[in-house]
Parts: structure tokens; C-alpha cells; sequence
């Protein structure tokens, strides 16, 4: 096992080697992926009808997910029982069974072994083995759960179940953002040059939104200074950080003249752009939602989207977005949600940033494996809550909850 | 939208060399920085949308970038120069003679493929995006100017930005 040099109970140092080095990597796909973790599969509207199927990764593992004709979600190894060969080939589609084209093996939508071509051989001549069990022969399955259109699997038989794993606070913000019935407006992805927990830090932390992403402090979409949150559930695994909308004129430290982004000469020629509505009674504008250990849930004004990061080796990674709106949307709320998705995406006003830091960390941190980053920022503890965003806790929560995973 | 499964029009070659040379000034423009001369390219209510295959053919609405109107259009290339935070790198295009899929009256329909080459700083270029216009220009005797420009890429997956248009 790789060490995992972090100071006792103290997660505000990282040694850069995490980024990096490929002990920790193939330690992170037995612990994380393979481990006691549930991993976004796939919204239930992307699969409506029975043998509805697509495929993913889940961690380095080839994974087909498929609504069978019960219209429960089911998840197994996209890798045939026989020599391994994937079953699926294409990225999505509609089945009856599966079928291996390598040996004609078929497997129902449960992943159940069903047919082997020339199992009695040909003209009584072949056929498998006396003592080959077709019943011990299934696709490998995940345990699948749902929750509020989401599906999630993990290959674990000890991780508890689903809501329990999110807890009541994370499970409240994906009831109020996803607790409906929802759209799906539109589907990105972007390569990204480094590490996956490079952008998982990113998502969870909250000091460099308005400094990195100069668009939002130019408009004044968030200001620390906004009335909000930053919440950690127990052991730091997830966390959850919003803002309520601003009531107040306070220019506070944005009229400090170091802040980078502030232009008073910059206004949008179509302002429309950002045209909004209080979607939410509690009058929440921007809500960002990581759940252990890639996946996370946003609202920005009115942009609700997921976002899963997906391993590529130590040093690459992927990134796939889903854009949401809801199904009771009036055609002007769905049109202002597909004007404000300029602001997500890999050309998103103020998303664009994010996917091309993770490379220059990659870079910066090249040789520098018995070095370690700073994350002090608000102290040095994993607090449950904060109301000051301006505070790395988030940061440190998802390393205390790597680590505990990791060293489990 | 134009129709890409329509057969295509046999067009006049002045009309065609027209179109031609229209994708090559737009291809130009962008390359060589002149950004600023981009949005000229669009009438006043242009519409710009890049997304991929897969979205298009799902008719998915949101877009990698989406611009209504020529104002939105102008907004992103004044982000990019003032407000949004990238690596110094540019394009060259490689754009196909188009192919006319629609005519009528005024307004043309057309698809023409492309090729987008990105050289971030000193980099080796790499293919960064390959694709299709899909087009409907309005023709104002002397000026082609674009109604509306999707931009198809092939591939869902675009490599970590997409902030200089295609």
C-alpha cells in the first residue's frame, strides 16, 4: 500500500503525491470505486423504456446500465463471463437481451447468463464442459439504488443504503433541486489534463469562486458577502455550499482595487443572459452539492446540472455534464434555463475555468511529490458548518473522507 | 433548421463561390485574431450555437455556447478579452466548399464541414474539434450574412475549453 503521508486527524496539508502517483491510483480503484462509495450510474429519464441501456465507467470498470422489463434500473460489468470480451460495444441503444458478439453468450437484462451458442455442441459432437453451471455464470452486478430520478451503484455489500450514505442534510437539496419531474436539456463533456480529485477540490472550494471566475464577480452573481453556507456531512464525505439571493447594496471587499475582475466599464450588450426567476421559496441562488466521491449537483440562478468526474489514469480525466430543467418548466422559464447554460459547460461563462486549473496544478505540482499544498484557509479543522464561504473546510472535508476510505 | 437529409441543390457557381469565400473570410477572421469581426458575420437577430452530434440528434436545446441575437454574440467575445481566463492559443480552420441543401428566395441552407486545429502557446497543434456547419444565410444582393450558424462537432467530447468560437 502506498503511504498516505497526511498529519494525524489533520487534513489541511496534502502531500501532492495524491495527484500523481499510481500506487495511490490502483489503491483508489479498490478502496473508492470498488469500495464502499455509491457512484452515479445514470438519470432514470435518460433510460424510459425497458432494455433501455447505456454504458459508463465506474471508476476504470466498464459498466452497462439497463432498465429491464420490470422497469427496475440494473447494473453489471460491461465484460463477458466467457473471455471477457464487452458485451456492449455501443455507447447506448435498446436491447432484448444481451449478447456477446464474440461467442454469441446471451445474458438477460438482469445480467443472468441465459444461452450459450453450441452448448451441446454440434451433432452431439462438443458442447461445454459436464460441469459448466450457467447459473454461476452471471455478468458481475452492482447493487443499484434510486433517489429522486438519480441512480446510483456501488460494488459493495457493506456500504449502507443509499439516503443513509447522503445523510438527511445532502438528501434535502437533491429533494428540492430533483424532487420532480425533470428534463434533460442537454449532454457535455470535456478531457481534462490531471487528476480527478484536482477538480473534486475544485467543486468543494468556495474561496476561489469569485476570485478565479472574474465573469460572476463582474456581474455580481455571488459575493461572499451573500447571505449562506458551507455545510459538511459526518466524516466529511459530502458537502453542500449556497447562497441565498443578496438583499443588501454592500460593496464590501469587492471595491478593493486588487480584485482582479472588477471592471466598472463592463456591461453585457444582451443582458438578457442572465434573466432569471425565484424558482425556489427559499430563495437559494446557487447551491453546490458534492457527493462522495466524484459526482456533484448544482443550481446556479436557474441552471440545475450534474456533474461526474471520471478517472482516465493519475494525470487525465473526464468530465461529463447533464443540463436539467423541469418538466412543469413554462416555455419562458425553459428558455431563460437554456439562455443561463452559457454559464456551464467546457465554454461556460463561468465554468470554463475550472476544467483548465486542474491542468495547470498537474503541471505546477510535476516533481514537487514530497511537497504539499495549503488548505488553512478558515483554520485547520473539518467543522460541520461554516457561514463564511471564504473557507476551505470542504476541501479538507473531502480528504478526511478519502483518507478514512483509502485507509479502510 | 436546414435539412441535412435533403439531396443537394445544384446551385449557380457565382452563388456557391460566394458562400465559398464568406466560410473562408469567417475561417480567417477567427484565426488570425481578429475576433472583434466575428459577430459582423451575423445579422442583427443571428443565431450561434456550437454543439455536438449527439445533442443535435437528440435535439437537446442547450449549447456548448448559445447565442440569440447578435448582441449575445458580441458578449462573448467581449468575456473572452475581459473577463474569462484561459491559455494563450489559437485555431486554424480548414473549411470544405459548402453544400447547398435548401434555397429560397433570400435565405440558403447549407452544410459544409470543417476542421479545427488548436495550438495552445508553443504546443504541437492538435485536432481540436472536426464537424459541420449547419447554415441559413440571408442574401442581401452584395452581403451574405448568417440567420443562423449550428455548429455540429463530431465528437461529444471536447478538450478542456471551448472559448474562442468555432
Amino acid at each position: 500500500m502506498a503511504p498516505l503521508d497526511f498529519k494525524p486527524n489533520d487534513f489541511s496539508e496534502v502531500p501532492y503525491s495524491v495527484y500523481s502517483d499510481e500506487q495511490i491510483y490502483a489503491q483508489e480503484q479498490k478502496q473508492l470505486f470498488q469500495g464502499d462509495a455509491w457512484h452515479f450510474l445514470a438519470m432514470e429519464i435518460e433510460l424510459p423504456n425497458a432494455g433501455d441501456y447505456k454504458t459508463m465507467p465506474v471508476g476504470d470498470t466498464p459498466v452497462i446500465v439497463v432498465r429491464d422489463k420490470n422497469g427496475n434500473i440494473n447494473a453489471m460489468v460491461n465484460r463477458c463471463a466467457h473471455r471477457g470480451n464487452l458485451v456492449c460495444i455501443e455507447d447506448h441503444g435498446n436491447l432484448d437481451c444481451l449478447t456477446c458478439v464474440y461467442h454469441n453468450w446471451t445474458y438477460d437484462l438482469q445480467g443472468n447468463l441465459a444461452t450459450i451458442a453450441f452448448e451441446k455442441g454440434i451433432q452431439g459432437n462438443g458442447g461445454m464442459a459436464e460441469d459448466f453451471d450457467k447459473s454461476c455464470h452471471s455478468l458481475q452486478r452492482l447493487r443499484v439504488e434510486t433517489y429522486c430520478g438519480l441512480a446510483f451503484g456501488t460494488f459493495s455489500d457493506d456500504v449502507p443504503s443509499l439516503t443513509d450514505y447522503f445523510g438527511p442534510e445532502m438528501c434535502g437539496n437533491i429533494q428540492r433541486l430533483l424532487g420532480r419531474d425533470m428534463e434533460l436539456l442537454g449532454r457535455f463533456q470535456h478531457g481534462l489534463d490531471g487528476n480527478w480529485k484536482l477538480y473534486m477540490e475544485n467543486v468543494r472550494d468556495t474561496y476561489h469562486a469569485t476570485l478565479l471566475h472574474s465573469f460572476m464577480t463582474t456581474f455580481r452573481l455571488n459575493r461572499l458577502s451573500m447571505k449562506g453556507a458551507v455545510e459538511v456531512s459526518e466524516g466529511g464525505l459530502h458537502h453542500l455550499t449556497y447562497s441565498i439571493r443578496a438583499q443588501d447594496n454592500d460593496q464590501g471587499q469587492y471595491d478593493a482595487k486588487e480584485i482582479r475582475a472588477q471592471k466598472d466599464d463592463y456591461a453585457l450588450k444582451a443582458p438578457e443572459l442572465l434573466e432569471s426567476w425565484p424558482e425556489f421559496e427559499c430563495d437559494t441562488t446557487l447551491a453546490i452539492q458534492s457527493l462522495f466521491p466524484n459526482f456533484s449537483i448544482q443550481q446556479l440562478s436557474n441552471v440545475i446540472t450534474l456533474r461526474l468526474i471520471v478517472p482516465k489514469g493519475p494525470n487525465k480525466s473526464e468530465l461529463t455534464w447533464w443540463v436539467l430543467g423541469a418538466v412543469e418548466d413554462t416555455p419562458e422559464q425553459r428558455a431563460m434555463r437554456i439562455r443561463q447554460s452559457n454559464l456551464v459547460g467546457p465554454g461556460g461563462y463561468i465554468a470554463m475555468e475550472d476544467g483548465a486549473v486542474v491542468g495547470w496544478v498537474r503541471r505546477g505540482v510535476t516533481g514537487a511529490e514530497d511537497k504539499k499544498s495549503i488548505l488553512a484557509m478558515g483554520g485547520r479543522d473539518v467543522e460541520r458548518i461554516s457561514e463564511s464561504r471564504c473557507n476551505e473546510l470542504a476541501v479538507r472535508g473531502f480528504w478526511q473522507g478519502w483518507h478514512g476510505l483509502m485507509e479502510s | 433548421m436546414p435539412d441535412s437529409s435533403l439531396p443537394p441543390f445544384d446551385a449557380d457557381a457565382s452563388l456557391l463561390q460566394r458562400i465559398d469565400t464568406l466560410n473562408r473570410r469567417y475561417g480567417h477572421v477567427i484565426d488570425e485574431d481578429k475576433l472583434e469581426e466575428w459577430p459582423k458575420f451575423f445579422t442583427e437577430d443571428g443565431r450561434y450555437m456550437v454543439t455536438t452530434r449527439q445533442n443535435h440528434e437528440a435535439n437537446m436545446p442547450v449549447g456548448l455556447i448559445l447565442c440569440e441575437n447578435r448582441a449575445m454574440i458580441e458578449d462573448r467575445i467581449l468575456a473572452l478579452r475581459s473577463a474569462n481566463l484561459f491559455e494563450p492559443h489559437s485555431y486554424r480552420h480548414l473549411i470544405d466548399p459548402p453544400v447547398v441543401t435548401g434555397l429560397d428566395g433570400i435565405e440558403y441552407s447549407l452544410q459544409t464541414s470543417f476542421a479545427c486545429f488548436r495550438t495552445v502557446q508553443s504546443s504541437a497543434p492538435e485536432i481540436f474539434c472536426t464537424g459541420k456547419y449547419l447554415d441559413r444565410i440571408i442574401d442581401d444582393g452584395s452581403i451574405l450574412r448568417f440567420k443562423e450558424r449550428i455548429v455540429v462537432c463530431d465528437s461529444e467530447r471536447i478538450d478542456t475549453l471551448i472559448v474562442i468560437p468555432l
